[in-house]
């Protein structure tokens, strides 16, 4: 039973830190930061609260490494997508 | 696989299709974060191309609805509470909480699109479609195939309602419990998609 009242407390748990990343980006975007520290700022404390709902609520936490190697991989490739154009719109060969 | 350990011999073949059925959602959610992930890449590389002041005034436009954002951003992470919670439930084969805990994850994912359709009719009432601006396309297409996908997530939550209520078929317990997780990891990810969805749309 105490394991049961385990995983009910990690449940509460993520959902406080969720609820409380969502107030932190609410008041954040009201801060300036510049044009790209807003878009940093606010990438990372989506990153992070995914994390969470993936670790926990998903229980990505307790999976074998071959679920990891599934859920990671297509973020690799969403990644190396963007990136990868980054350079042609961030650095314009011609003005 | 740590749940195969705690399932009797005579069950180990449920055990393997539990494995299977989970591979198979894994497998489904990521391509669709590649769905997405095309999405979220050509947007943000569209909005980092625009002329300087382009983002800004359109932000602006948006800016109103950030409170009724936020809300939903709330409400889905409270549907992800009870959905996790519906799954723990499910497992230990507790088939009146299992259904009430759906039902409270069907609620708000209705309570979600409901939010939404307001939000909807107040940017047409202001004259705002997907062919005013590019970032309205993406707006609208965005937060429109997001919406589908809560669509189907009900449709999911209903279903297994049902099915759990039946008495001739077992959707719960140690070894039955696989079809209601890999649902569960399935409107998980429809959370985690408007986790981005909300920042990067109407935040920054």
């Amino acid at each position: 039973m105490s394991s049961e009242h385990g995983h009910q407390r990690t449940y509460n748990l993520t959902f406080g830190a969720l609820v409380f990343f969502t107030a932190l980006t609410v008041g954040l975007s009201y801060v300036t930061l510049g044009h790209v520290g807003n878009i940093v700022v606010g990438a990372l404390i989506a990153a992070t609260k995914a994390t969470l709902v993936a670790l926990y609520f998903m229980h990505l936490k307790g999976e074998e490494r071959w679920i990891f190697t599934i859920a990671l991989f297509p973020l690799a490739l969403v990644a190396v997508l963007t990136f990868a154009l980054m350079p042609d719109v961030g650095f314009p060969l011609q003005p | 696989m740590s749940t195969a350990h705690a399932i009797p011999a005579e069950s180990q073949g449920a055990a393997s299709e539990h494995t299977l059925v989970k591979f198979g959602m894994w497998l489904f959610l990521a391509s669709e974060v590649m769905f997405f992930g095309g999405f979220f890449s050509s947007y943000m590389i569209t909005r980092l191309g625009m002329k300087p002041g382009v983002v800004e005034a359109w932000q602006e436009e948006l800016k109103p609805n950030r409170p009724l954002a936020a809300i939903n951003t709330l409400v889905l992470i409270v549907s992800s509470l009870t959905m996790a919670m519906a799954v723990a439930s499910a497992r230990k084969g507790i088939k009146n909480r299992t259904v009430l805990l759906l039902g409270l994850t069907s609620l708000c994912g209705v309570v979600f699109l409901i939010v939404k359709f307001f939000e909807y009719g107040a940017k047409i009432e202001h004259h705002h479609y997907p062919s005013s601006h590019v970032l309205y396309a993406f707006y609208y297409m965005m937060t429109g195939f997001h919406g589908l996908h809560v669509i189907g997530g009900l449709i999911a939550l209903w279903l297994f309602m049902c099915l759990v209520s039946k008495k001739t078929a077992d959707y719960t317990g140690e070894a039955n419990y696989g079809n209601i997780e890999s649902m569960g990891l399935y409107w998980h990810f429809v959370d985690l998609v408007w986790i981005f969805l909300f920042p990067l749309m109407y935040l920054i």
